[in-house]
């Protein structure tokens, strides 16, 4: 009885965490430790390389672009993401009568799986026969080889992703501007406050815990871009779009240079860790401001 | 100082009308106060003058001027408001001098007026804490700091004082009145309250459904309610009002119907120990109420359920009294409510009865 007593809690969350280690703990740990051999995957022996696997990386040209790659990408689909996601709330926030049909269309992308969205895109970005190509022609611009060429193809994926990103973005904005009080703007406007006095001084310092927590969870799904990468551009042309996690792949999973992979699998941890560190540490301090 | 004026205003919001041909004048330098149940426009009318909310028709003028097309930061008034609404990522300094930042106050101009008045509403130690962390009364003087270091023309306060506990509210109460007499602006101030009304206004406005009831100085809405409504809606308990139908022994002259009769609870006299010309009812105590210097009972008498109050008595024992209210402390008011000034007591009942008191 009170050993039952005793016992029930953890029972209880048993199965969360042994599902959590077995698919999340196990696994992070498994990585670290291939990350230290050189393996294919299937040689029943694995040989020891320490942090080899580490420096070959760091000297490895086409591993930074890949860092480099995934950087810029991240940045530019966070900032557009975020920005523009924050002008589509202000507007809509007023609710005017595009309300209801803007924000159900801006957030159908949301809902539609990655890979329908990857093929929709490369259709439409295709440089012969593809939608935007055919718009631009009508305003007699020269057509643009989008995903084919390497000076288009990374800013064709981030247009993707924020297409994708920017109706979950303006939805989590309204709420935020929804959160502050109607009696906020009217004090303000009876303080002779413009409105870029407003948005500056009062709403985007009351919107700020709103914006962090975008900016990090953009910024943490950005590094971990996978599936359009893989459908449309195969990190193509000339490793113009190979990303992080499209190189772990590539490396793991076609090459079998399991170990290689893993090392740049830790990298990434690595990233994304600091990142959610941050993150946390933010919320701590700038979410309680009421 | 201003005085202002609404001339004919109407408000509507998409179908349903809020206001209907609204004529107020507020006196310059008075203590205004807008009572009425909720819903009634009090707010509105407020927020029309604040320039918050647009009136459908009709004009406003502050002073000598027209203020229908200027925007609330122009027409020099200032606002509190129910839930403070102060800027929660700035400090009580921030907080006040935000408005003189807007207008291009300098710096030193700005650390001198916020320091003034920091002082007379008590702020001094706050003035780098962000609201959050201060008291309810505490916030309520940042807001009403916020809106003295303007030097507005015109206060407008909406139900201030809503938030607090009851002995914080008393307490600002009187500090507000204090406050008015000390700048000498023209306020306006809603509440839902009467007692607040009562107390803190020069001017009363009684508004129901709308429409202005009656705009009169509180005594005189005390003594003198035009009709059922501000009877009944001034006063604790409020004025006792019976249909004509189920009193006797009234025998009224007036040129109209008389549907109602009226009286304050403490002008009716329990068990009178001489003889009072009045309107007698017998009746049963409900429920007896002791605060002390007054007593309130509970009567229900054929006319119906009636309150009475006594000061400084001892409580009444006896199940069954008799009330005498004098004559000329009825009110009558017709059947659509009004009050009725010419009607009274047939004289012939008053020579027959003998003294007057």
């Amino acid at each position: 009885m009170t050993v039952w007593h005793k016992l029930r809690p953890y029972s209880m969350v048993a199965p969360a965490i042994i599902i959590f280690s077995l698919f999340f703990i196990y696994p992070i740990f498994y990585m670290i430790y291939l990350s230290m051999f050189d393996w294919n995957f299937v040689s029943p022996t694995k040989a020891f390389v320490g942090i080899q696997n580490f420096v070959d990386l760091l000297s490895e040209p086409e591993f930074r672009q890949v860092l480099s790659n995934t950087t810029l990408y991240t940045l530019l689909t966070v900032t557009l993401t975020t920005g523009l996601s924050l002008l589509l709330a202000l507007w809509l926030n007023r609710g005017n009568f595009f309300y209801g049909i803007v924000q159900g269309a801006i957030f159908s992308p949301h809902i539609i799986s990655l890979v329908s969205i990857s093929l929709l895109w490369s259709w439409l970005m295709d440089p012969e026969y593809g939608l935007l190509n055919w718009v631009i022609g009508l305003f007699g611009f020269a057509k643009l080889q989008w995903l084919s060429h390497p000076s288009t193809s990374l800013i064709s994926l981030v247009i993707v992703a924020v297409w994708k990103g920017i109706g979950y973005n303006t939805l989590v904005f309204i709420a935020g501007l929804q959160s502050i009080p109607a009696d906020i703007y009217e004090a303000a406007s009876l303080d002779r406050s413009r409105p870029w006095t407003t948005f500056t001084k009062l709403i985007m310092p009351m919107l700020s815990p709103t914006i962090f927590f975008l900016v990090i969870i953009n910024m943490i799904g950005s590094f971990q871009v996978f599936e359009t990468i893989a459908i449309m551009t195969q990190g193509g042309p000339v490793n113009s779009t190979n990303t992080l996690v499209y190189y772990i792949y590539e490396y793991g999973f076609r090459f079998f240079k399991i170990g290689y992979a893993s090392a740049a699998g830790v990298i990434l941890l690595f990233i994304v860790g600091i990142l959610t560190i941050i993150y946390f540490k933010l919320l701590s301090n700038r979410v309680h401001y009421r | 100082m201003a005085q202002i004026l609404l001339k004919s205003i109407s408000k509507k919001f998409k179908d349903e009308t809020v206001i209907e041909d609204l004529n107020l004048e507020i006196k310059d330098g008075s203590f205004t106060v807008l009572v009425g149940p909720s819903g009634c426009g009090k707010s509105t009318t407020l927020r029309m003058v604040a320039g918050l909310e647009k009136q459908s028709s009709g004009e406003i003028w502050i002073d000598d001027v027209c203020v229908n097309d200027t925007p609330p930061g122009l027409r020099d008034v200032a606002m509190v408001f129910q839930n403070y609404a102060l800027y929660p990522t700035m400090t009580v300094r921030g907080n006040i001098e935000f408005g003189l930042k807007n207008r291009g106050v300098s710096k030193s101009e700005r650390g001198k007026l916020v320091k003034d008045i920091s002082e007379i509403v008590g702020l001094a130690p706050y003035l780098d804490k962000k609201p959050q962390s201060l008291s309810g009364g505490q916030r309520q003087r940042v807001a009403l700091a916020r809106a003295m270091v303007k030097q507005p023309k015109v206060f407008i306060l909406d139900e201030p004082l809503s938030n607090l506990d009851a002995k914080l509210r008393n307490q600002m109460r009187t500090e507000l009145i204090q406050l008015h007499k000390r700048l000498g602006t023209t306020f306006v101030y809603v509440t839902h309250d009467q007692v607040e009304a009562m107390s803190m206004g020069d001017e009363i406005v009684v508004m129901n459904m709308g429409a202005i009831q009656q705009a009169d100085s509180p005594m005189k809405l005390y003594q003198d309610p035009a009709n059922l409504f501000t009877a009944q809606f001034i006063g604790t308990p409020a004025m006792n009002i019976m249909n004509m139908q189920e009193v006797q022994g009234l025998d009224i002259r007036s040129d109209r119907p008389v549907g109602y009769v009226g009286f304050r609870p403490e002008q009716g006299l329990m068990n009178p120990a001489q003889q009072v010309e009045g309107l007698e009812l017998k009746g049963e105590i409900l429920t007896r109420e002791s605060l002390g210097a007054e007593n309130i009972y509970q009567i229900r008498s054929q006319a119906g359920v009636f309150f009475v109050k006594t000061f400084l008595k001892p409580l009444e024992s006896a199940d069954h009294v008799n009330i005498t209210i004098p004559y000329n402390e009825l009110f009558y008011f017709g059947t659509d409510g009004e009050r009725l000034y010419g009607a009274g007591i047939h004289a012939r009942h008053l020579a027959a009865g003998g003294v007057l008191i």
